[in-house]
């Protein structure tokens, strides 16, 4: 279903591109020994590199290395073996070198591609144009004192790695499926904690407008900094628009950077545009290339984990899912797992997909618990459905034990089915009596069925498992009922 | 090749260094002087010679992950112009 802005000249369509800055999960910084720990003491988590000290020199770490190979895989990309740190300069508070050591023209990820869910089950590829890894710069405070900023560069030299899209998003809701996509990669690989609201993860998104048909490419603006996926769709939408009336008023776009006011819900232009563009990029004289070679590469891939896409197809194939369920459940690995553990346990897929994403899910967004905080245990779940299949207790009795397994956190359903005598009746001459009994009391309704009204069956059996507290065999119910109205 | 003093205006603001409008002339001169020696450079036939970012034969230095240094505000902002408890205080950024 294309996304369609209706202006006064024609149809349109909106180009997306994003840039997103993902924190990489490491100890020390990309070029320092200082830590990446969150929420420290201001200007604690800092080495004279960082605060940019004369004759301080910059020494790569590791891991980020790894991480940013390990990314690339993750993202089917080219990994390049030679990579090129530069220095873009730009003149900011919070940036003490004057400079931030980026990669430019030679980045250690080239082109690859992200697999996007759409919520209709549907999927589509978006390019990826490239990874780089990069220094953040520190944190300005502007809220503490009226006339000054503060600075604190605990942040400042954390390792980041860039990922840029291709503009290959065509609406707002394709660049939120972008972002969610992404953080579930990143999250399953253990690069990123993909945390929006600590800033781990944060959207540049490039928005340009064309009319219906067309291949060109317009001027785009980019809207910066976005800190949450609604927001990001939210700036889009908005941003297109704003587009879409400049041209219909014969006005142009000029190609500049812009902030996005989730108050208000606009965007505005940044007052600092010089600050913006002429970084006067070179290759960073402290630093010699970035290289290592395929069998440090092959050692990385050997070590990556099953990732959403293949999950979601085997879920798909090994245990009957549709494509939107699987979708569902892989975006988080912790929800994948839970799901996994329960499916095996209990031996039945598509029951453990209905009790995990219908029941469990729901009962967990209402109570804003994540799956590790869940009441009721993979164990625990796996044997209300093994009840449910061995036919111990009915669907409609085992709602009534998830209740109580929800309130009784820790107790094995097995237990609370035999000490409250939930068990199923199904035996025949209990659920015959019951029976008899309501055919006895609404001789009405049974001349009416037998006058061919067969729909008042339901009716009937939901009388039977009324009168025996949902205990009845629904299946058995309804056939002994079939089997007496119709003689 | 040569710079217009434009050019150097900008390079010099975009640097942060106050040059006066009278001492933009004699830079452009001195700058343009330093480029044209640089030029000299292309004289020489690099054709088999890869782009390099340095001029020694070694490779790039690794360092584990590992947490060795911080833990040293009173240091890190010892040299600081203005400071207010724990951070650096500078006059007013706003966006």
């Amino acid at each position: 279903m294309a996304y369609i802005i209706k202006g006064e000249t024609g149809d349109w369509e909106v180009v997306i591109g994003l840039e997103v800055h993902a924190q990489v999960i490491s100890a020390a910084k990309l070029f320092s020994g200082a830590a990446t720990s969150f929420g420290s003491d201001p200007n604690s988590n800092v080495a004279f590199v960082d605060a940019a000290m004369p004759g301080m020199l910059p020494v790569i770490n590791a891991t980020c290395v790894e991480q940013a190979v390990r990314t690339g895989l993750g993202l089917k990309a080219k990994i390049n073996h030679r990579s090129v740190f530069a220095r873009k300069n730009y003149f900011y508070a919070d940036l003490p070198q004057g400079y931030q050591i980026s990669q430019f023209d030679q980045p250690i990820v080239g082109e690859g591609t992200l697999v996007l869910d759409m919520p209709d089950g549907t999927s589509r590829s978006v390019g990826i144009e490239r990874l780089h890894l990069e220094q953040d710069a520190g944190k300005s405070i502007h809220d503490i004192h009226p006339t000054k900023s503060f600075i604190d560069l605990n942040r400042a030299g954390v390792a980041l790695m860039e990922i840029v899209s291709k503009p290959d998003m065509r609406s707002p809701e394709e660049a939120g499926a972008y972002l969610k996509k992404l953080r579930s990669i990143l999250r399953y690989l253990g690069t990123c904690d993909g945390n929006m609201e600590e800033g781990s993860m944060r959207c540049d998104a490039n928005v340009s407008v064309r009319p219906v048909g067309s291949t060109e490419l317009r001027t785009r603006c980019e809207i910066k900094n976005v800190n949450s996926m609604r927001f990001v769709m939210q700036a889009i939408e908005f941003e297109a628009k704003r587009h879409v009336d400049v041209y219909d008023n014969g006005g142009k776009i000029d190609q500049e950077t812009r902030l996005y006011d989730s108050v208000k819900g606009e965007t505005r232009t940044m007052r600092s545009k010089e600050f913006a563009h002429d970084y006067r990029y070179f290759p960073d004289p402290d630093l010699l290339p970035l290289e290592f070679d395929d069998a440090y590469v092959a050692a990385i891939k050997s070590t990556l984990p099953e990732l959403p896409d293949d999950k979601k197809e085997r879920f798909i194939s090994q245990y009957g899912l549709s494509a939107y369920d699987a979708g569902v459940l892989v975006a988080e690995k912790e929800n994948a797992d839970f799901f996994e553990e329960v499916a095996k346990q209990s031996g039945d897929g598509k029951l453990a997909n209905s009790w995990v994403s219908n029941n469990l899910f729901s009962v967990l967004n209402a109570k804003n618990l994540t799956i590790d905080q869940s009441p009721i245990s993979a164990n625990h779940l796996s044997k209300l459905i093994a009840l449910i299949k061995n036919n111990t207790i009915s669907g409609r009795l085992a709602k009534d034990v998830f209740e109580i397994m929800l309130v009784e956190t820790g107790k094995d359903p097995e237990a609370i089915v035999s000490e409250r005598g939930m068990k199923q009746i199904t035996d025949t001459g209990a659920i015959d009596k019951a029976i008899d009994d309501i055919l006895a009391a609404n001789a009405d309704k049974v001349a009416q069925v037998k006058a061919g009204k067969e729909a008042l069956i339901g009716w009937f059996v939901g009388q039977v498992m009324k009168a025996t507290q949902g205990k009845a065999n629904p299946a058995l119910c309804q056939e002994l009922l079939k089997k007496k109205l119709a003689q | 090749m040569s710079l217009d003093k434009a050019t150097v205006r900008r390079i010099a603001h975009l640097a942060r260094i106050d040059v006066p409008e009278a001492d933009l002339d004699p830079m452009v001169k001195e700058l343009t002087g330093i480029m044209n020696w640089i030029e000299q450079l292309k004289e020489v036939n690099t054709d088999a010679v890869a782009p390099m970012t340095g001029g020694t034969d070694m490779k790039l230095a690794w360092r584990k992950d590992a947490v060795t240094d911080g833990a040293q505000p009173e240091k890190v902002l010892s040299n600081a112009p203005d400071k207010h408890d724990s951070f650096f205080s500078v006059p007013k950024v706003v966006e």
